[in-house]
């Protein structure tokens, strides 16, 4: 330590800009962390955050600006040089080797000569007690569950010996209870004098955590504050550029009657794991049925199914009474229901990303006209109608949907799903990584066909805009329904729990 | 060590922004340009002229000496342009839907393998009826040779390169077989050649050149519509960027790939059929010639545009069929317009790079 003393900036960044092509990721960005501290850095969906992060990671080089470390200025070519410098960057998505055991992949790629088995556990026991994390480092990471990759990803850039931290959305995969813990092992982290840098756009969590928030609007850095003087409120206007209302409307369901109505379900997934298991539940009309859990809890198998995607092993999923089990996808969307999944990479499925929107409109109704021509002129007129009413931004319709941003590609992609007006719409994660005012006007969209009588499915990952835009909620938890419950009457807490396993009898009973 | 400042590397690579189309082409040309020098300099260490051997091979490719017919060797330009620009037309429609397809070589012998049994076997047909039963049975020929891959990527998720490439050495032995066996000319005395096709199974010619020339036009205009107006062209593109996309909206991914690899055989076939029946009037092992492999890059090169194809045949036509020409008159060895070829190769796919990246220097940075 006695090195750093003259320096006790652990991380500044002055004018660090970075071109992709023509876009412009990061435009002179200003940053500053000092050792002892946990910044905030928040802003929307592209404005540039996680470029940032990486080449502080040695991942991308900047353009222009210049990186201090501990004082110094520092070019940091590679991920060797970044880890030299005493800089860990936990990733949204793991880099962990499944079959290693945590151990094994807590040393794998130090340098210097391999020590003993018996070291290694001592030391990462040593480092563990320190911050009270707790993991057994002969089991395999195929066996954790993600907040124990989680931890084993912290432990692996301590044993590096890193003072500078740098967390890329660390809570998306975690329940609150499991986020709650990661908090407290980051405020021991602080006091034992490391520098965090923690990238969210969850405002709850950043004025639960951080000491100060750095706030990037389209890649550029707007402004620094302290987040004891600073509100929700008005980071949001900070982040979006302008003032925003904070509230989701939930109009009451109205003519609420059964549509849907699985029994009994079980599915496999693609490794042949029980992805689904015996699950039983009804959709209404003119209701939004709300689904939380843990991403990989079964969610996607139970689109794919409804869909008429993917095989099942037993029960029976009964629309309008009628089996649709072993039905085509077309003879699905024919009879009204309508499925729109947002991956992670958000163009998976559901649109076409080499071509722009009109033949994305085409999708499912291309083979309307008898002749063996497509027509496109509805097609590019319901573009242009979508672009106006859904505020697209997008030079042409012919233009790439792969080229539009995260949140005009999904507004493409629902407004296509609604204008088919289904009875049934099953949307996943419609609003993943996209920024607030997006967002909100997707939940109006959402509510808007349910006071159309439609029945409404929505996956989601937010537990605060679950319970406030749901009427009812359902639980899973691998695969199966810890509970459905009325959203009005349960907290975050609660459906935290049953996320991790307590049935709704328990929770309810003891909350 | 702590006055030690890293220096960023000397050299790096940065993607950059999309270009525009004119700045594609300028970059093209250029490398066309550039190409052109760099041969020149080739030619000139084997000493001789570039200047006049340029002139000499882009003439040499229209116009010849002879006074009564001086625009023979145009023709024949056309001759080895009609295979090309088929099969490039064929593979094209593979490689829409992102099927890699480099089984050309083995679905052009096919074509011309159906072909010529109506050729040798059935010629006292009426000579139009022939004409269509051969070109009907090309792209059976054909086309059930491109099935095999696809049937065994939908069914077992196969790959499809190696399949077609490894489909192409099969189809080369069976004309070995068919020439040395069943299909062993009786009068050859032996010698392991197929009889030369009766004058009824020659195709006609128009313009002094065989049919083919016009086959092809037509076809690009086909396949171009095909693909970009037509339902089963819609639906190459959603399976090319994804099969779940495709699942999605009720498409079989399996049911699409095999008939596009079908139509993408049957066209490589005719492009045998017309090889084998207006070109060359009899079988041989040399019916495709490479000309499968060419047109990977001849489509490419195209950006996989049917006019763009008939367009860069035609100049990779000009290019054979000068470089023969011109390497005769300078009294060169073969190979050596084959090294001309490939350096003219090398320069205009090399340009590809300078369209998607670019070269930072160290320096360079402090500027901007």
């Amino acid at each position: 330590m006695s090195e750093e003393i003259s320096a006790e900036i652990a991380v500044k960044c002055s004018g660090i800009t970075k071109v992709f092509g023509s876009v412009v990721a990061n435009d002179g960005i200003d940053l500053e962390v000092k050792y002892g501290e946990i910044l905030a850095l928040l802003g929307e969906n592209g404005s540039g955050k996680t470029t940032l992060m990486n080449m502080l990671s040695g991942i991308y080089h900047p353009d222009k600006g210049n990186i201090y470390i501990a004082g110094k200025p520092e070019a940091i070519n590679s991920p060797m040089d970044s880890i030299e410098l005493g800089i860990g960057m936990i990733h949204q998505h793991f880099k962990l080797v499944e079959v290693f055991s945590a151990a094994d992949n807590i040393v794998a790629g130090t340098k210097g000569k391999l020590k003993s088995k018996g070291a290694v556990r001592d030391e990462i026991k040593k480092i563990s007690e320190q911050l009270g994390l707790e993991v057994d480092p002969d089991k395999k990471v195929y066996n954790m569950s993600v907040s124990e990759k989680q931890t084993v990803e912290i432990l692996k850039v301590l044993y590096r010996g890193a003072k500078i931290l740098i967390l890329d959305e660390p809570t998306a995969v975690l329940t609150p209870q499991e986020t709650e813990k990661l908090f407290n092992i980051l405020r021991k982290m602080k006091a034992q004098g490391c520098a965090i840098i923690i990238i969210t756009h969850k405002l709850g969590e950043v004025m639960d955590i951080s000491d100060r928030v750095t706030i990037l609007r389209k890649g550029k850095s707007v402004e620094t504050v302290n987040t004891a003087e600073s509100s929700e409120k008005q980071l949001t206007e900070l982040m979006v550029g302008k003032a925003v209302e904070l509230s989701i409307e939930r109009p009451e369901p109205v003519n609420v009657k059964p549509i849907l109505n699985v029994v009994d379900l079980t599915v496999k997934n693609s490794e042949g794991s029980i992805a689904l298991d015996d699950v039983s539940f009804v959709i209404n009309r003119g209701e939004i049925l709300g689904v939380a859990g843990i991403a990989g809890s079964g969610q996607k198998e139970l689109c794919e199914t409804i869909a008429g995607l993917q095989k099942i092993e037993k029960g029976a999923v009964l629309y309008n009474k009628e089996n649709i089990i072993g039905k085509t996808p077309k003879e699905i969307i024919n009879l009204g229901i309508s499925m729109s999944f947002i991956p992670e990479d958000r163009l998976g499925m559901g649109l076409i990303a080499s071509v722009g929107m009109t033949d994305n409109m085409l999708l499912k109704t291309y083979k309307q006209g008898k002749l063996c021509f497509v027509d496109r002129k509805p097609a590019k007129a319901l573009s242009k109608e979508l672009i106006e009413k859904l505020e697209i931004k997008t030079p042409s319709t012919e233009l790439p949907v792969r080229m539009l941003s995260g949140g005009n590609v999904q507004k493409v992609l629902l407004g296509r799903e609604i204008h088919s007006e289904p009875d049934l719409l099953i949307t996943a994660y419609p609003v993943r990584g996209l920024d607030i005012n997006s967002s909100y006007l997707i939940y109006s969209l959402l509510n808007e066909q349910k006071k159309k009588n439609t029945a409404v499915l929505f996956i989601g990952e937010d537990l605060d805009v679950l319970l406030e835009l749901c009427d009812r909620i359902m639980v899973l938890c691998h695969g199966k329904i810890t509970g459905i419950c009325d959203a009005k009457k349960v907290t975050k807490e609660q459906v935290g729990m049953m996320m991790t396993g307590s049935t709704m009898e328990e929770v309810l009973g003891i909350g | 060590m702590a006055d030690i400042i890293k220096k960023e590397p000397l050299i790096r690579i940065a993607k950059r922004a999309e270009r525009s189309n004119k700045q594609k082409l300028i970059i093209r040309l250029l490398s066309v340009l550039l190409a052109i020098c760099a041969g020149g300099i080739f030619i000139l260490i084997l000493g001789k002229d570039p200047f006049s051997y340029y002139a000499k091979m882009v003439k040499g490719a229209f116009i010849g000496k002879n006074a009564a017919s001086p625009f023979m060797p145009f023709k024949e330009t056309i001759k080895i342009m009609i295979p090309l620009l088929i099969s490039s037309l064929g593979i094209t429609l593979a490689f829409k839907m992102k099927f890699w397809n480099i089984g050309a070589e083995g679905q052009i012998i096919m074509g011309g393998v159906f072909a010529s049994y109506f050729a040798l076997y059935h010629y006292d047909m009426p000579h139009y009826l022939l004409f269509i039963v051969m070109f009907v049975a090309a792209m059976i020929g054909g086309g059930l040779y491109g099935i095999i891959p696809a049937f065994f990527k939908a069914k077992f998720d196969t790959n499809e390169t190696l399949l077609t490439l490894m489909l192409n050495y099969i189809a080369l032995y069976v004309i070995d077989w068919l020439t040395k066996g069943a299909w062993q000319d009786p009068e050859s005395k032996g010698y392991p050649k197929i009889a030369r096709f009766d004058l009824n199974a020659w195709l006609d010619s128009l313009g002094g050149v065989q049919i083919g020339w016009l086959i092809g036009l037509v076809l690009v205009v086909l396949v171009f519509i095909y693909l970009k107006y037509t339902k089963q062209g819609y639906e190459i593109t959603v399976v090319s960027d994804s099969h779940a996309t495709a699942r999605y909206a009720g498409m079989s991914p399996s049911k699409i790939m095999i008939r596009t690899m079908f139509l993408s055989g049957a066209i490589c076939g005719i492009a045998g059929m017309v090889q084998a029946c207006g070109t060359e009037h009899t079988l041989s092992t040399s019916v495709a010639g490479g000309v499968g492999f060419t047109a990977i890059i001849v489509a490419w090169l195209a950006n996989l545009n049917p006019f763009g194809i008939l367009v860069v045949s035609f100049l990779f036509a000009v290019l054979e069929k000068g470089s023969t020409v011109v390497s005769s008159e300078f009294v060169l060895s073969p190979y050596c317009s084959d090294v001309l070829q490939g350096i003219i190769l090398f320069f205009v796919l090399g340009c590809e790079f300078f369209i998607r990246y670019r070269f930072v220097t160290r320096g360079g940075r402090k500027n901007d």
